[in-house]
């Protein structure tokens, strides 16, 4: 029984191992999580929906590599990003930067929201006969609309 | 003035088809990236060479343009655009150079010698540096290089025929003259 308990607590344990291999990893531990942290960003060319944190090919250790040797060497986490970039293009950004190149990317989903709000606004808006379109009884009507009620009543 | 606004959905409707017919359109791969490295000066390299032969330096190759291919012995692709490379050299006297990338000598030996060589050099790029700094994802790639030693082009996957005639041949051709 404690066995069976035990075992269904390890299942709760998170795995956050990522593709990393042992012999990668640097031995000094802030450096190390920088690296883990830039490496999560960064796309595996070869998988193109994988971070090179998490995938297994061959490319992608190479540039976990690449990344903490420039990290060892004194490179800011902006330098090791850029290294990279330069060599295999933006593509390589998973979250990619701000720029009027990307702007329809990032603007592009907000503006068609507030486009369909404003059209729905106006739409609605049209819709509803507003108080001014109608015009007041005239003193004849509202006896008629008075008889009509008493009528009802009795 | 309000049939006008009607046909905004019609109008948006055609973009999205005409962006659907580039991205689809045959022979066109959306996997294949462009190179952020076209147009940039060619990563230095001195690799070693082929067994007992020379090692293929960057700087020994410029003053003419060339081409490098990056393959392997194990790369399946490879062995498909080998007799192409055999024919451009043969009959094109193309200036290929040839980078096996995170390969050993005796594989690349064999490979050559029951396939042909098509390469004037060989170099070998044994844990693959050479072919990160170029920006290689895959193997089979090629990289035209100018007489600066700027890179003009890259070719991803097997070359074929119809790029061979259509883009390599007439680009050295232009980069030859000039």
């Amino acid at each position: 029984m404690k066995t069976l308990l035990l075992s269904a607590l390890l299942l709760l344990v998170p795995i956050a191992a990522g593709a990393v291999e042992p012999n990668e990893r640097l031995a000094n531990p802030a450096l190390e999580s920088r690296a883990r942290a830039i490496s999560e960003e960064l796309r595996c060319l070869v998988c193109q929906n994988e971070s090179i944190d998490e995938s297994g090919a061959d490319l992608a250790h190479d540039i976990r590599v690449f990344l903490r040797e420039r990290l060892t060497a004194g490179d800011t986490n902006a330098q090791a990003i850029q290294a990279v970039v330069s060599r295999y293009g933006q593509f390589v950004l998973l979250k990619p930067p701000v720029e009027p190149a990307t702007y329809v990317l990032w603007y592009g989903p907000p503006a068609l929201v507030v486009v369909g709000l404003l059209g729905a606004f106006f739409w609605l808006n049209r819709r509803q006969p507003g108080a001014a379109d109608t015009a007041p009884l005239s003193p004849e009507e509202t006896r008629r609309l008075d008889g009509l009620m008493r009528e009802n009543d009795g | 003035m309000k049939r006008v606004f009607y046909l905004v959905p019609l109008l948006l409707f055609m973009i999205l088809v005409g962006y659907f017919a580039v991205s689809l359109r045959p022979g066109h791969d959306i996997h294949e990236l462009p190179s952020a490295m076209i147009e940039k000066p060619a990563p230095a390299f001195d690799l070693a060479g082929l067994g007992e032969s020379k090692p293929l330096a960057l700087d020994a190759l410029k003053g003419h343009p060339f081409v490098i291919n990056f393959f392997a012995s194990w790369c399946v692709p490879c062995r498909i655009e080998h007799p192409l490379l055999m024919r451009l050299a043969e009959e094109n006297h193309l200036p290929l150079y040839g980078i096996a990338y995170k390969d050993r000598s005796g594989p690349i030996t064999n490979l050559l010698t029951t396939f042909g060589d098509p390469y004037r050099q060989v170099g070998m790029d044994s844990d693959g540096r050479v072919g990160l700094d170029f920006g290689v994802y895959g193997v089979p790639e090629t990289y035209v290089v100018d007489s600066q030693g700027v890179i003009r082009r890259r070719f991803v996957g097997p070359l074929t025929a119809e790029t061979v005639d259509k883009d390599l041949l007439p680009l050295l051709k232009q980069l030859g003259q000039s």
